[in-house]
């Protein structure tokens, strides 16, 4: 997909794009599924063991909702800052397909008399440095369907394989406003919402399929694309740059932009037509008979609001004044609850924060970047990480090596004491050794060397060729001194 | 004496209690007459007789060497086949269940097995409680016991049929438009709709979940009493369930009916209204009166939309609970190994008989976009509004009364190519659902041999005022006794 990034910006079009989000979150930390006692951590176990005559739809069964399931909503619907009506409505959505056990949905609905859990609602996200404040439509439960497997592509797989495991999880489902408006901004936005989520404890978001998201984008006067099975947030902003370009192209051609509903094929990087607005299932939404109206008191309400732990945007304040980090950092630091939670608990460890937060900032969120994963699913551990500052204190390796020591942490999952003794990153304080090493770099760079004679700047050049000789272990300061030293010789026997 | 299955099950209960009948005996009593009727009133889809058996001697023994004795202790008991049994199958009378075997009892199962009733067999039904007549059934018409040319009245037509012709002791059977009283009224049984929430639904294979409620199909007023003490009561697997205090439904049905009031609703009593029907009824009426009740002739003038209603919420909510039959889990499924699933869904689909289809199409059309305004919400308007209705009457009455039929039962086939008429035959206990009222039916005549029904219909949660009228009623006459002609 690295040619769409590119081609973003191949069409310098001003016209605005539109982009409205729908998120489906599982709220994994509950304990049992929305509607029956069926426990939750389905994933990675034989299919179909994680069932009950409830969530499989048996004749006869009926729903019971999880009462605990009210409960996180709500902490989501005020940590959104949504409105948190006093009676909310379950709704039934009709539509065939082989991974709804009863073959309706029991959801929300906001038409027709519907009241979801929470309606309204905002996320504030910083853009360019500036704070940009997106609405929220509404946010509703929901029961996950069952997960279909095929044998290789949907269009080519001979059967369909169903497990009903994950039917009647718990999803959140986050709507929000057109206000999006640009690949980048919904990625922000999602990180921020993920961020919120996990400061709750409400869903662990690292989960495989735990939060995915259909997407709505339109270039301002245009017919709107819905794009379905976008499964990672990793994957949004991609899907929406290529949807962007495809729009763009076919402004540019003068061919109006079909309203329809397109499904991202993640391994090809690329929308398929799913179908067209009048192709649309009409759902025939109806109030679900089986549940009664759920009564949410303001004592309810305020309950969940005094137990609702520290938010994202309250720990970043706090990481400014308590820490002395800058904003920016602060920021970044908060994305996420694992990244602010290792920061932390590095503190706790070793009170140098300043040095914590500039390591993470340059040098670990690259590395993790560059690997594609998420600080709690690398291996390095806070312990780890400070110990390997702490050998910096101790000068047992430089900070040059340091760098190194930790991208084979991260790498290849080892502890920075073991790195430290196989690669031979120790550092070498010893001046004979150091000498050695400066006197071959002498003979190999000549024409440096004479540069250096008449210009103390070449030096830098030579003591670095003394640092690419030892992989860095080189004390930098005894080197530097060293080859000062001879240098100056070198220009005592000239005059 | 009686033989033991024409008796009551209040009355074996303490025959049982005492010594003086075994369970055992009573289940061999109950097979042999099964045996020489069941071929032509054809009640059961599954009959348990084993099972039965070995419960009835469990049940001897642990009767002998312990205390327990529950209100159910050794009474045989016939289910309609929409409830869920464990290991038995049930098959809701439609194709599409006929293999189906549940993993799980329902509720009211539990509570019957608690109370050590033992479950002799599963009944027919119109295919998923779909009818008035019990001949929507994919298995065999059910014939009245009263005249076997003559429908037993439905849904719940195998429940009143075995229970009328002394086939069973106690029935359940389930009513979302009438379905127990309905076939009450034809069988001269008694059999009471609870005010929705009163007895779970949880496997009560449903419908119409606002509707519908289980209920007894029982010989008289005091087993439907008894049978009540066991079914209601809050259940943490339906939501819908009320968390009403545990009642005595025998306790209270001595109490004297002096100065009660009761209303009459004249559209009750419409041009639909068979004579021999509205003769019987006002017979009633006059009894009551002899007892101390007063009445007024009175209007509930939205009763006549009380049919439209209640037809477009039921197949709207069918529309929607029969979705999940399309032969993938469980249930029929086409020989058929290739193609897209909707066709698959499709082709297993055709294993619903027409009655169920029709309502699965006019439900599916009410909820679609453009539609739903226009019917299904303007039907929950009138629901409100009919309940305003009845609320408003029961400021000034006690109870309001009328027919629980229009007419006397139907001949088999007369109804079956007419659903609309059909359908209009539901004008006296359809309210009831759409209301969420209790209603009881109990016999109070004949015209030409065949029953007529009397139908009472309480304020929210007045069951035990409706049971005490009906018990007054039955202490007065006769009717509930008459058995029918069928020898054996």
């Amino acid at each position: 997909m690295g040619t769409a990034v590119e081609k973003d910006n191949m069409f310098s079009d001003s016209d605005e794009v539109l982009i409205g989000l729908e998120i489906h979150v599982q709220l994994t930390k509950l304990k049992t599924k929305l509607f029956c006692g069926c426990a939750t951590d389905y994933r990675g176990k034989e299919p179909n063991t994680y069932v009950c005559p409830i969530c499989l739809g048996l004749p006869g069964t009926l729903p019971v909702v999880n009462k605990k399931a009210i409960d996180f909503a709500i902490m989501v619907g005020l940590a959104l800052e949504c409105e948190i009506p006093l009676k909310t409505f379950f709704y039934r959505k009709n539509y065939y397909y082989p991974d709804m056990p009863k073959n309706y949905q029991i959801s929300q609905y906001n038409k027709a008399g519907g009241v979801p859990i929470g309606l309204g609602g905002h996320v504030t996200i910083e853009i360019n440095k500036q704070k940009k404040t997106i609405n929220l439509t509404r946010i509703q439960l929901e029961e996950d369907p069952g997960r279909l497997t095929y044998l290789g592509s949907i269009t080519s797989s001979d059967y369909t394989l169903v497990d009903y495991n994950r039917a009647g999880i718990t999803l959140l489902e986050i709507v929000t406003e057109p206000d999006l408006r640009s690949p980048r901004e919904a990625r922000l936005f999602l990180q921020k919402l993920r961020s919120i989520i996990e400061h709750l404890g409400v869903a662990d978001g690292s989960l495989e399929g735990s939060m995915r998201c259909d997407a709505n984008i339109s270039i301002r006067g245009g017919n709107r694309v819905e794009v379905k099975n976008i499964s990672s947030f990793k994957a949004v902003q991609k899907a929406l740059q290529f949807e962007l370009i495809r729009q763009r192209r076919q402004k540019a051609d003068g061919v109006k932009t079909v309203m329809e509903t397109r499904h991202w094929d993640d391994e090809k990087g690329i929308t398929i037509s799913l179908r067209t607005k009048e192709e649309e299932h009409d759902y025939r939404y109806f109030p679900e008979p089986d549940l009664v109206p759920i009564e949410i008191t303001p004592d309810w309400i305020e309950k969940i609001r005094s137990q609702m732990p520290e938010l994202p945007d309250a720990r970043r304040e706090r990481f400014i004044r308590d820490y002395q980090i800058p904003p920016y950092d602060a920021g970044v630091l908060t994305s996420s609850k694992a990244l602010a939670d290792f920061f932390e608990n590095c503190i706790k460890l070793y009170n140098h924060p300043k040095i914590i937060s500039n390591w993470i900032m340059s040098d670990l969120l690259r590395h993790l970047n560059d690997l594609n994963i998420e600080i709690n699913e690398s291996t390095v551990t806070p312990e780890q990480f400070v110990n390997m500052l702490k050998y910096i204190d101790t000068g047992t390796i430089s900070r040059r090596s340091a760098k190194k020591v930790l991208w084979d942490m991260i790498r290849e999952g080892k502890p920075p004491e073991q790195i430290i003794q196989e690669d031979g990153h120790q550092r070498i304080g010893d001046e004979n050794v150091i000498r050695q090493f400066v006197d071959e770099i002498f003979k190999e760079y000549p024409q440096a060397v004479q540069d250096a004679i008449k210009d103390d700047k070449a030096i830098n050049f030579l003591s670095g060729q003394v640092m690419r000789k030892t992989r860095g272990t080189a004390d930098p300061k005894i080197t530097y001194q060293l080859i000062k030293e001879k240098i100056d010789l070198l220009r005592k026997k000239a005059n | 004496m009686a033989s033991f299955y024409e008796l009551t099950a209040y009355e074996l209960h303490s025959m049982l209690q005492n010594g003086d009948i075994t369970a055992e005996e009573l289940i061999y009593s109950l097979f042999d007459r099964i045996q020489k009727t069941e071929t032509k009133i054809k009640a059961y889809i599954t009959l348990l007789k084993e099972n039965a058996i070995n419960q009835a001697r469990l049940l001897d023994k642990k009767l002998r060497n312990s205390n327990f004795f529950g209100i159910l202790a050794g009474i045989p008991i016939a289910i309609k086949d929409n409830i869920c049994t464990k290991n038995i199958r049930t098959t809701c009378s439609s194709k599409m269940l006929d293999n189906y075997v549940p993993p799980y009892n329902a509720t009211v199962i539990e509570r019957i097995l608690a109370e050590g009733g033992i479950i002799i067999g599963k009944t027919n039904m119109d295919e998923f409680a779909m009818g008035t007549t019990t001949e929507s059934s994919y298995y065999q018409i059910t014939h009245n016991p009263w005249s076997l040319e003559h429908v037993p009245g439905g849904s719940s037509g195998g429940s009143a049929a075995a229970v009328a012709a002394d086939e069973t002791i106690l029935a359940l059977g389930s009513d979302t438009g009438g379905s127990i009283r309905c076939p009450a009224s034809f069988c001269n049984m008694t059999g009471i709709k609870v005010s929705y929430g009163s007895i779970s639904r949880y496997g009560l294979i449903s419908y119409a979940c606002s509707l519908e409620q289980i209920g007894p199909l029982t010989k008289d007023v005091r087993d439907c009493a008894l049978l009540l003490n066991v079914l209601v009561g809050r259940d943490p697997y339906d939501s819908t369930t009320l968390n009403r205090p545990k009642i005595d439904f025998l306790a209270t049905l001595d109490e004297d009916i002096k100065g009660l009031r009761i209303g009459i609703p004249k559209e009750f009593m419409g041009t639909g209204t068979a004579e021999a029907v509205s003769k019987a009824v006002w017979n009633a009426v006059h009894l009551l009166e002899s007892f101390g009740v007063t009445y007024d002739e009175i209007s509930i003038p939205l009763i006549d939309y009380a049919v439209p209603c209640y037809y477009i919420i039921a197949m709207s909510e069918a529309s929607s609970n029969l979705a999940r039959y399309d032969g993938i889990r469980y249930g029929y499924r086409v020989e058929k190994d290739e193609g897209e699933w909707n066709e698959i869904f499709a082709e297993d689909r055709l294993a619903f008989g027409p009655e169920v289809r029709r309502r699965i199409m006019l439900g599916t059309y009410a909820l679609s976009a453009g539609y739903y305004d226009m019917y299904y919400l303007k039907a929950l308007k009138v629901r409100t509004l009919l309940r305003n209705q009845f609320e408003a009457q029961f400021k000034s009455y006690d109870i309001i009364l009328g027919p629980t039929m229009p007419t006397t039962p139907f001949k088999i086939g007369e109804m079956i190519s007419d659903p609309l008429a059909m359908y209009r035959t539901d004008i006296d206990t359809v309210a009831a659902n759409v209301t969420g009222l209790p209603a009881i039916s109990i016999p109070c005549g004949f015209s030409d041999g065949l029953p007529i029904g009397l139908q009472l219909i309480g304020n929210s949660l007045q069951e035990e005022l409706l049971l005490r009228v009906a018990y007054k009623f039955q202490q007065e006459t006769d009717y509930h006794k008459k058995k029918p002609p069928i020898g054996g």
